[in-house]
């Protein structure tokens, strides 16, 4: 239901049936041509790194060396420069530092922040929009479907059946949209009811 | 078999913070699911396989009439009926085998259908292992955020922020890029005044996150609050719920376990990310018609996806298919074990490409050290799994207790009010602490990790002499001061979590339990650990520890204390076995630690199951009511089935349809009389010679629209379900033939069959209803609901807590 709402274009295309499908295909391709960049990005040469840690040798005080080298010269001969130790003493104080290689891509990390910032910037919004302007909309709108006056007129505890008539439907994009998200907050409406409410679920 | 009790509850709303979220329109519409055809739309081209001829035998007409949409799909809060599902899977495999060989098209479309099962694991294994990534990456960003701030982009988090810098040895954890909030607003990170500014926006923060948090799951999803494993058990052995694994709910779940994770909450991700895998799994259903229409079918998938969500959260294919073996799934085909660890394995292998923690492990904690262990010490390890146990024990009643107040008082009318106060409980009592303050994964990795000689953290202060070092290997040594003053802030730590774990489990944001448990564990585990390290190295002349840990010999390894006490304290409350051993060596790495972690998983289970028979998720299954027959249990009291059956001695007589005598207007009045989900269908009153049983749905359903369709169908119309319809005077009106929807093979027992075996048939057959005959006579009806009463009962516990049918 939410995704009729994203996409109306597409919603107006497909037919009933294929409609659901069609959204899920829509969902999951947008994820992954989101993801899957980040994940192959090439590495630039900020993202990688070799990480010797030594610790205190004789009077020697401890010491973090960082360069980028690749994972083949990643030891301690390499990477700790300039050697704070005379030739022969090189090998015993190697054998005391611990080195790493390490890569991350702060591609996939931007991009995936990101995303994260704007979906959920995105539902705030629109949980402002159902809360503060969705109220003013409904009420002053002299056009409204027959169907839609009659739910908020008639009785809550009646049970009614399928919304819109089966044979002429509304066609425009608008109309089905709005179906669609009416149907969608009756059903958070129930799911609301059921946990929080009669605590019938979800204790 | 009441199912319309819940329903029409009052439409009042009763929780004062609901006046800002109030919605309007509040007319029910069944029909409205994210996963079920609805009842009355026009499907276009709903072709479904064989929906109408369950029983195998059907002649030239059912194989014409199309069976209508709505026919054979289940009710919200209904139990599924996994024989019909089964069978109407069979039919559909062997209708395409056999028109395989007419065309090439069918062939393909044959070879396509046996793909689409793999095809399906392989998305579900890349979307789980996508999601993966994207919650642990926010969730580490946001934890930090708390802190501080990264001025070189803001999207790094503290260790990030750091990675290009040379910092100082002694000082690693400071870099010039990342700033407190006390240094960015003070400029100076010095001073009390500093302090107290952290602290502040410590508090800030971890508020904001977690009300945005309850806000969101209150606004748009609210089944995204919990942990979600009881529920998907119940979905798993059969229930329905619709809405629980759609869209929604799966946005609202990723997005608010970032949030609650972040706000330094007693709780983990574990849990919710089962239940977001599931969700993918439900998801990705519907692009396959075979998974879509078919609920048995569609609860192997999802028994995959859970494997798949383990897999994620530890890092550990294997033991996220034995998990999803042992705790959740209901049955478990061995076809799914091959497909579930391929979409374990490919969703790891997606988390691991995204490498969210830069190193390329899968998850924050896993450990390097194979340092050996001596026989003497499987004392102390079977110690930790006795506190494990007696921990279990305890959270499990407490926690029990307190969702069982929120159930029922009023405290659970406000659960934005109750997610703030606990978020600020725990962040003012968790900052001073910097055992607390810090993430529990953080600290469950430091807890894990073996001092080396780099090491620099508090736990790791050990008196050193570096003349006796050689090489990596250090001794035991003698505890230095930032040893003792990490071990009484560990305390302190242990003591808050257990306590505030208990509040904090269940309420409406999501909310797992491994972290918060692993990390009570740990804790201990570790201060054994070095209890036991510092015995030996201040008594090394003692006779216990004179054989094998003489002085300068490194012989007790804390660290290996700590995952021991994680793995029992984690055994005592969830009940795994070997799921949770399996989980721990793979997170190891190594076999070496088997017998520990056994030993301990062992006698935390033996004596958490002495105090109290049930693990967290089964003790939440049946604080909700929810109708799962527990397939654990034997059942050993010699009822009958006449004990048990319906209707009792008092009760009018079943509420039968005769097969030939009743008419429309007759069924309609039963229908609307009465609130069964079923009805027996018999020969004729008098004879009671069972025909079969025809579901109430079906019923409706086949009415309404032969009532709009069928030309001549009135309500003196008279309705048969034989073959062949009943000879009549030719001037009454057309007759309804309603055979396509009987099922003929209903199960019987009878009335002298010891309830063992009833029990036993519910159980490996997964009925929903029974029918109890008599000298070969219809005598009554057993339901599920009837059965899981009949067992609370027996062990005097409240049978009308049973909610749903």
């Amino acid at each position: 239901p939410g995704c009729e709402f994203l996409f109306p274009q597409a919603s107006m295309m497909f037919a009933q049936s294929t409609q659901k499908r069609a959204c899920s295909v829509l969902l999951i391709a947008l994820l992954c041509c989101i993801l899957s960049p980040p994940a192959q990005a090439s590495k630039s040469s900020e993202d990688i790194r070799c990480k010797c840690i030594c610790p205190p040798y004789r009077n020697i005080s401890g010491h973090i060396y960082n360069k980028n080298v690749s994972q083949k010269d990643c030891n301690c001969l390499h990477v700790v420069e300039p050697m704070p130790v005379p030739g022969n003493d090189v090998e015993a104080y190697c054998l005391l530092c611990e080195c790493k290689y390490e890569e991350r891509s702060t591609t996939t990390i931007k991009v995936i922040i990101i995303i994260y910032l704007s979906v959920v910037g995105a539902l705030l919004l629109y949980m402002a929009f159902l809360v503060l302007v969705d109220p003013l909309i409904r009420k002053p709108d002299a056009y409204t479907q027959p169907l839609h006056n009659e739910e908020e007129n008639e009785d809550a505890r009646s049970l009614a059946t399928a919304p819109t008539p089966s044979g002429a439907r509304a066609n425009t994009v608008l109309e089905r949209v709005e179906g669609a998200q009416q149907r969608w907050k009756r059903q958070v409406q129930e799911q609301r009811k059921t946990v929080f409410d009669r605590h019938k679920m979800l204790s | 078999m009441d199912q319309k009790g819940y329903r029409r509850g009052s439409f009042q709303s009763s929780t004062s913070d609901e006046d800002m979220l109030e919605i309007a329109g509040a007319s029910l519409d069944f029909s409205m699911a994210d996963d079920d055809p609805p009842l009355d739309r026009e499907m276009g081209g709903f072709s479904s396989y064989n929906g109408g001829g369950m029983n195998g035998t059907s002649t030239m007409m059912d194989f014409l009439e199309e069976p209508l949409p709505g026919v054979g799909t289940y009710e919200d809060f209904n139990t599924i009926d996994w024989v019909r599902e089964k069978s109407r899977d069979r039919d559909r495999h062997r209708e395409i085998t056999s028109r395989s060989k007419e065309s090439t098209w069918a062939l393909i479309h044959s070879v396509s259908d046996a793909f689409s099962g793999w095809l399906l694991m392989l998305l579900i294994g890349l979307l789980a292992g996508s999601l993966a990534g994207l919650i642990d990456i926010s969730a580490h960003w946001m934890t930090d955020l708390k802190e501080g701030v990264c001025l070189a982009g803001f999207w790094f988090n503290h260790e990030h922020c750091c990675w290009k810098s040379n910092t100082a040895f002694t000082d690693r954890d400071k870099c010039t890029e990342w700033k407190s909030w006390s240094q960015l607003i003070l400029g100076h990170g010095e001073g009390a005044f500093a302090y107290i500014l952290n602290y502040f926006m410590y508090v800030i923060w971890a508020l904001l996150f977690s009300l945005l948090a309850v806000l969101l799951v209150k606004g748009f999803a609210p089944y995204a609050c919990g942990s979600g494993i009881p529920e998907i058990k119940t979905i798993l052995s059969g229930f329905i719920i619709r809405g629980y694994l759609g869209k929604w709910t799966l946005i609202i779940k990723t997005i608010t376990l970032v949030l609650a994770v972040s706000s330094g909450l007693s709780l983990g991700k574990e849990g919710p990310l089962v239940h977001v895998a599931c969700c993918c799994g439900n998801i990705l259903c519907h692009l396959f018609t075979k998974y879509r229409k078919n609920e048995a079918k569609r609860r192997e998938v999802l028994s995959a996806a859970a494997a798949a969500g383990v897999s994620v959260a530890f890092g550990a294919p294997i033991g996220g298919v034995l998990f999803s073996l042992e705790e959740v799934s209901y049955y478990f085909p061995l076809k799914t074990l091959w497909r579930s660890f391929f979409a374990a394995l490919v969703a790891a292998f997606t988390l691991r490409s995204i490498n969210p923690f830069g190193n390329s492990r899968l998850v924050l904690f896993y450990v390097e050290f194979h340092m050996p262990w001596h026989l003497l010490e499987l004392v102390p390890f079977i110690l930790l799994g006795i506190f494990g146990g007696l921990w279990g024990a305890f959270f499990i009643r407490s926690n029990i207790a307190w969702c069982r107040r929120r159930k029922t008082t009023k405290l659970g009318k406000y659960p934005v009010l109750e997610v703030f106060v606990v978020t600020a409980i725990t962040a003012v009592l968790a900052f001073p602490n910097e055992y607390t303050r810090m993430s529990t994964s953080e600290l469950i990795s430091e807890l894990f990790n073996d001092c080396g000689i780099l090491d620099s953290s508090k736990l790791c202060e050990y008196v050193n002499d570096f003349n006796s070092t050689k090489g990596d290997d250090l001794p035991d040594r003698a505890a230095g001061p930032g040893v003792y003053t990490a071990m009484w802030q560990l305390a302190l730590a242990l003591i808050m979590k257990v306590f505030i774990t208990i509040f904090t489990f269940g309420m409406k944001v999501p909310s797992g339990l491994f972290i918060p448990s692993m990390a009570v564990g740990a804790i201990a585990g570790r201060l054994l650990g070095v209890a036991v390290e510092q015995l030996a190295y201040y008594h090394h002349d003692w006779a216990i520890f004179s054989g094998w840990c003489s002085q300068g010999a490194d012989c007790i390894t804390p660290g290996l204390y700590a995952m021991v006490g994680a793995a029992a304290c984690l055994g005592g409350v969830t009940r795994m076995t070997v799921s949770l051993v399996v989980i721990m060596f793979e997170l190891t790495g190594g076999l070496e630690y088997i017998v520990p972690l056994m030993a301990a998983a062992m006698t935390s289970k033996w004596v958490a199951d002495a105090i109290g028979r049930e693990g967290i998720y089964d003790a939440h299954i049946r604080l909700n009511g929810y109708p799962f027959l527990e397939a654990k249990e034997e059942f050993s009291h010699k009822t009958l089935a006449m004990d048990v059956m319906r209707p009792r001695r008092n009760d009018p007589p079943l509420t039968v349809i005769t097969q030939d005598s009743m008419t429309v207007e007759d069924v309609e009045t039963i229908i609307n009389e009465t609130t069964y989900s079923g009805y027996p269908v018999v020969v004729s009153r008098e004879s009671q010679r069972l025909v079969g049983f025809v579901l109430r749905r079906d019923l409706i359903i086949s009415i309404e629209n032969a009532r709009k369709k069928q030309d001549g169908i009135v309500s003196t119309s008279v309705i048969y379900f034989t073959d062949h319809s009943p000879p009549l005077p030719p001037s009454s009106p057309s007759m309804l033939k309603l055979r396509s929807i009987l099922d003929l093979s209903p199960f019987t027992v009878t009335d002298q069959t010891p309830m063992e075996i009833v029990v036993d048939i519910f159980r490996k057959l997964g009925l929903r209803q029974c029918l109890v005959t008599h000298n070969g006579k219809l005598l009554g009806i057993i339901t599920k609901k009837d059965v899981l009463k009949h067992i609370a009962q027996l062990a005097n516990q409240d049978p009308d807590s049973i909610l749903f049918n």
